[in-house]
């Protein structure tokens, strides 16, 4: 099976990969998949405090090419997003980008569920209920 | 990278060609075509000439008789054809099938087609090792088993079965023994009569010849062994083969044969110092662990977990030099990882993590040099990407965490 273009340079060439201080109250982290399914991916947002944008995205991934492709990307697109943003982010928006052959889009799914597990312990962290986020992060 | 060319370590899945025996072929595709089955001219006897000097080749290589060794298309038509062929030729006897978790495909689903038949088959489990318990084989025997098959080596470890010592247990009971011989043949002495083995698969592509052919050993004497052909037609091959010849391809599984019998010693000392020197420095490399049992494996196979780091996603570091397979089938539409290592007691992480290399003919020792700086540079790159990497190293218990499956 042939990888696109696009999956062999995020492979290749891995956008922000690292760790945040998860003890960080700006600091969400999203831990999803697991090793006896073959992926695990975590990801990391930092929000800015002031203005409510993802000012850094970190990731590791154990995983396939597509998988850590997907993860690589994912903090690509993150990056200067606000949380609401964030959330829109659609697994079918990366396996768009990516050209993700059918078997490989478990990889986005596990990407976007990163992203919103991330949110979400970012949002816990801050007593933040999903519907008053925009109020709670334009405060 | 270096880019020079694409190293082949997947020579279990299929071997090159050898040049000698791509020159032994070429006159059989046009000066001499003919069809070995032709009795009435000249076309038609040389062809018949050459395939049973091919027949008799192979049969030097297994110390067989040249009757004894029926042509097929490869290995998987070999298997379906002894144990259909044993299961309706012996059906008065008894219905029950013994085999093994690890067995190949083709005699998985084959096993699995003829239960559907009302066959009751056994399917043993292996030790954590990959051998089969001698003790659990014998206790498994019934009264109307008819067929014990397991194979001479296995294809993703390597791992040989005690094959004596299993052919003492079914001579003790009467049962016949069929083994599926395709990682074994050509690089190992396997002769059939010397072990007590009744029925033997085994494929030319494994074994430096052409794809598209292969032969099913039958004993012909103590026991007279016979099977029910599966394909209807002209009756060659003893009657038990139906089929034109492929003689293009059969020369060539001589001349593989041939080569085999001649180099089998030398080939298999030099190739298992190279699997050795790869074995050896790629478990330099820590929380490595290699998979089946090493003192009863092939000399050409090894297969490795590199912990906490994926089999395809590390494939993928450096598959543009080196082709290898992953020991987890994630290539494929299904996210299973190999059966084989989990029937051996691996965890699912684990087996995801293994990478099997088999050496072959024409690896040298550059190859192994190149392939140990790549695979050691590609683990690395993989485990400073990994999450469990860096919590295995944080010494955080894998174990403990609840993992999100999906």
């Amino acid at each position: 099976m042939a990888y696109s273009n696009k999956v062999l340079e995020h492979f290749q060439n891995p956008r922000n990969v690292g760790v945040l201080d998860k003890s960080k109250k700006n600091v969400g982290t999203g831990l999803v998949g697991a090793p006896e399914c073959g992926d695990v991916m975590r990801l990391q947002i930092e929000v800015d405090e002031e203005t409510g944008v993802i000012s850094d995205a970190k990731f590791k991934t154990f995983g396939c090419g597509s998988a850590i492709a997907s993860s690589s990307l994912a903090t690509e697109w993150l990056k200067g997003k606000s949380v609401d943003e964030a959330l829109k982010i659609d697994n079918m928006d990366i396996v768009e980008e990516l050209a993700l052959p059918p078997v490989k889009i478990h990889c986005s799914v596990l990407a976007e569920d990163a992203i919103k597990a991330a949110i979400k312990d970012y949002q816990e962290k801050n007593g933040i209920t999903v519907e008053s986020d925009a109020t709670a992060v334009s405060a | 990278m270096d880019k020079r060319r694409l190293i082949y370590l997947d020579n279990n899945a299929t071997t090159p060609c050898d040049p000698r025996v791509v020159e032994a072929m070429v006159p059989y595709f046009f000066e001499k075509h003919g069809n070995a089955a032709s009795r009435s001219h000249q076309y038609g006897w040389e062809a018949e000439e050459a395939v049973d000097y091919a027949r008799e080749q192979i049969a030097q290589l297994l110390g067989a008789e040249d009757k004894e060794i029926i042509f097929t298309s490869g290995a998987t038509e070999s298997n379906n054809l002894a144990l259909k062929g044993v299961f309706e030729m012996y059906a008065r006897k008894g219905n029950h099938i013994i085999t093994t978790e690890t067995e190949h495909k083709a005699i998985l689903d084959t096993c699995k087609h003829l239960e559907k038949q009302g066959a009751e088959v056994t399917y043993l489990k292996v030790k954590e090792d990959g051998l089969v318990d001698l003790a659990e084989l014998e206790a498994a025997i019934r009264p109307t088993t008819i067929l014990v098959t397991i194979m001479w080596a296995n294809n993703e470890t390597g791992v040989i079965q005690p094959m004596r010592e299993i052919a003492m247990i079914c001579e003790k009971h009467g049962v016949l023994f069929h083994s599926d011989a395709t990682q074994a043949v050509g690089k190992i002495p396997t002769n059939p009569r010397e072990v007590g083995i009744h029925l033997m698969s085994f494929t030319s592509h494994k074994m430096y010849g052409p794809k598209g052919v292969g032969a099913l050993y039958v004993s012909r004497k103590n026991p007279r062994v016979k099977v029910t052909a599966q394909m209807d037609g002209g009756g060659h091959e003893r009657g038990m083969r139906s089929g034109t010849l492929n003689v293009p391809g059969i020369v060539g599984f001589g001349k593989a044969a041939e080569i085999a019998r001649l180099e089998m010693a030398q080939d298999a000392e030099r190739v298992s110092r190279l699997r050795d020197r790869l074995e050896r420095e790629l478990t330099k490399l820590e929380e490595t662990k290699i998979n089946g049992n090493v003192n009863s494996r092939m000399p050409h196979v090894t297969n490795i977990s590199f912990k906490h780091v994926e089999g395809e996603g590390l494939m993928m570091t450096f598959n543009q030099n080196i082709a290898v397979s992953s020991g987890s089938a994630c290539t494929s539409a299904s996210l299973e990882p190999s059966y084989v290592l989990v029937a051996m007691g691996l965890g699912d992480d684990l087996a995801h993590s293994s990478i099997r290399f088999s050496l072959g003919r024409f690896t040298t020792d550059e190859d192994v040099d190149f392939a140990i700086q790549a695979v050691s540079k590609g683990v690395n790159h993989m485990r400073d990407l990994s999450p469990i990497w860096e919590m295995y190293q944080d010494g955080v218990d894998l174990t403990k965490i609840e993992w999100a499956a999906h």
